[in-house]
């Protein structure tokens, strides 16, 4: 009986491995998921460690300016001067109007905004890749049917709608999820739609279908797994997407509640105060914008790692 | 071409009714109505209010209400004043009143007003109609959105031309960082920062208010609502520039001793436009939505004030009317970039 001798000499190498080594080469988006993934872990821990609590006010000392580590006294003022009781307190980016600790703000901030990403995200991730494989797996009218729906929807104007759901459901921390979720899900369907008609027609789901593999199992087993790229890349664009409109909503007092905080209502209260206590406006928002640019780092190194015709 | 647009203009009938029944439904799902207040109003004055806006009726109703019997004596022409004081209708020669003097139209309800193009009274600007509040803020927000989109496209078009001749050198990648910016980098950021450099510590431009629309109050508006756009739009026409000047007819062109400007201007940048045309859709919609945030902080009286507050104090004919006109304008925008994209690329046929 003669015994298939596995090439173990002649590994080859899978799409994956490749897109990884591509991805590592890119000095941008390994710099980006480093800083990325500090700005995480420190709004994941600080909470737990810092010396001051989101929520704890010091009246003695507000609006105080962060200590002059940076020499930019000139920008914000001087501690010792304004603010002899906040010394040494450790604020490092000063007070907020209510004389709350500004750095723990921006971490729990950065918590809220980082998690609606992320879950909103996945809201549109789990519709949209249902919805777009489906409809470019069955084809034919119920296609037709699905996209035009899609089609329909994309024509709204959606930040209305996620204002009026907001304005109807009130503030709720899910709802927001849900709804911005809802909102992103559609360029996710046509995405996923695309690549599984042109997936569709490949040998490999012929033979699937021939050996009598159920419809759900094709889609679950062969189709999302070739689909992925495209999806992981459009995931990565629309984690800051979602921190935005969040933001956004923020802005305009349809946000997250106090004493609660996200980075969008940090700035918007900290334009408020932008001329008199600049630093209630700056750090929020640099650090908002560093993940904002992180994130569109990796999106666009993940581009060129799994697509890398377009180099 | 006159086929694709009508068939479009049929085809965007479903699309605005989604949104009608969409944004219809979602207001009256709300917690607490127009009307309410601290102090509860006595129960007889608060019933006359709501019949007054035809609060009253069932939610369907206050929707679309069809009385067929109107609707026979209008169509027929036949107003039989016995029939209709069997329903306790009575005909003043325009219209049906019952004894309370409350209108009964064949179309009733919001849509079948709307489609006799009434959008209704406002309830809470009293004494003005939804279409006067709109009219109010339509040329403060459309001379804000065009402008910036003029300054965006001039921009952007040049921004991203330059980057592409210059690629990967240091123009490139500086021009590209500012886009960066522009993309991570909010709006409502961007504008209250320019406020402070520019109004406050400079003191070179009012920090907000309309004053009739003088242009030192509308540059930084503007400038503010068009930077993200600017960011867009020179990454897109950078890279099909990218593109197009690698093509064969480039290289022709310039093998014929043209000279590069010209190369530039009259034959690359027509294909490049191309992609920049199917994003006028999304970037009207991106100008609206920053409008909403720019009309608040520099406190312009645009459409978009009158949408947020509006939804803030359940003024739902108000929420509708700026909703329906959004939905039209991207709808409409949307099929004019089709059909811009039909007349520059012979490529697409409609039919």
């Amino acid at each position: 009986m003669a015994v298939v001798q596995p090439v173990s000499e002649f590994q080859g190498r899978s799409l994956w491995q490749d897109a990884r080594r591509r991805l590592f080469a890119n000095k941008a988006a390994v710099i980006s998921m480093i800083v990325l993934a500090l700005i995480a872990t420190m709004s994941i821990v600080m909470p737990f460690v810092w010396q001051h609590n989101f929520d704890d006010a010091y009246f003695d000392r507000i609006s105080c300016p962060p200590p002059d580590y940076l020499g930019m006294t000139g920008l914000f003022g001087n501690q010792a001067e304004m603010c002899p009781t906040a010394v040494g307190q450790g604020h490092i980016f000063g007070t907020d109007a209510n004389g709350r600790d500004l750095f723990i703000r921006v971490m729990m901030g950065g918590r809220v905004s980082l998690a609606i990403g992320f879950v909103a995200t996945f809201v549109a991730l789990m519709i949209g890749v249902l919805y777009g494989a489906t409809a470019g797996f069955i084809g034919g009218r119920v296609d037709n049917l699905m996209m035009r729906f899609v089609d329909i929807l994309y024509a709204l104007p959606f930040i209305f709608f996620v204002i009026i759901l907001v304005v109807v459901f009130g503030n709720n921390f899910l709802l927001m999820f849900v709804a911005i979720g809802a909102v992103e899900w559609l360029t996710m369907a046509r995405i996923v739609r695309g690549q599984t008609l042109s997936i569709k027609r490949k040998e490999f789901i012929e033979a699937a279908e021939a050996s009598g593999v159920s419809t759900m199992n094709i889609i679950r087993r062969h189709i999302l797994p070739n689909v992925l790229g495209p999806v992981i890349v459009y995931v990565t664009l629309t984690v800051p997407a979602v921190i935005l409109t969040e933001s956004f909503l923020s802005f305009l007092g349809l946000g997250v509640q106090e004493p609660f905080t996200s980075w969008g209502v940090l700035i918007a209260d900290g334009k408020d105060q932008m001329e008199s206590y600049p630093w209630m406006l700056i750090f929020p928002a640099v650090f908002m914008a560093i993940t904002l640019f992180c994130f569109n780092f990796i999106g666009d190194g993940l581009r060129d790692a799994l697509d890398p015709r377009d180099r | 071409m006159l086929r694709f647009i009508a068939r479009r203009l049929m085809g965007a009938i479903p699309t605005m009714l989604i949104i009608i029944i969409m944004a219809f439904f979602l207001m009256r799902m709300a917690k607490g109505g127009p009307f309410d207040q601290e102090r509860k109003l006595p129960p007889e004055i608060e019933r006359n209010i709501l019949a007054a806006y035809d609060l009253d009726k069932p939610l369907f109703q206050q929707f679309i209400d069809v009385n067929g019997f109107v609707c026979t004596a209008f169509l027929t022409g036949n107003h039989d004043p016995a029939a209709a004081a069997a329903r306790g209708l009575t005909y003043d020669g325009t219209k049906y009143v019952n004894d309370k003097g409350r209108q009964f139209r064949c179309l009733g309800g919001y849509l079948g007003k709307l489609l006799g193009g009434d959008l209704g009274p406002s309830y809470k600007y009293k004494d003005f109609t939804v279409a006067e509040l709109i009219a109010d803020g339509a040329p403060v927000s459309a001379l804000l959105g065009i402008s910036a989109m003029l300054l965006a496209t001039v921009i952007g078009l040049t921004l991203g031309t330059i980057a592409a001749l210059r690629q990967n050198r240091a123009s490139d990648f500086s021009i590209m960082t500012i886009a960066m910016i522009g993309i991570t980098v909010p709006s409502f950021v961007m504008a209250p920062i320019l406020t402070l450099i520019l109004g406050v510590n400079l003191g070179w431009l009012p920090v907000g208010g309309w004053n009739e629309g003088a242009l030192q109050n509308m540059i930084l508006p503007v400038i503010s609502l068009s930077l993200t756009q600017i960011a867009v739009i020179s990454r897109l026409t950078r890279g099909s520039m990218i593109e197009v000047l690698r093509s064969n007819y480039v290289r022709t062109a310039r093998a014929k001793g043209l000279p590069e400007f010209q190369v530039i201007t009259r034959h690359a940048m027509r294909a490049a436009i191309l992609p920049l045309i199917s994003y006028l859709g999304p970037a009207t919609a991106g100008i609206v939505t920053g409008s909403l945030v720019i009309e608040q902080i520099f406190n312009l009286p645009g459409i978009g004030k009158y949408f947020i507050n509006g939804a803030l104090q359940r003024d739902y004919t108000l929420v509708m009317g700026v909703v329906i006109l959004y939905a039209s304008l991207v709808i409409m925008l949307n099929l004019v970039a089709d059909v811009l994209y039909g007349l520059l690329d012979p490529k697409i046929r409609y039919d």
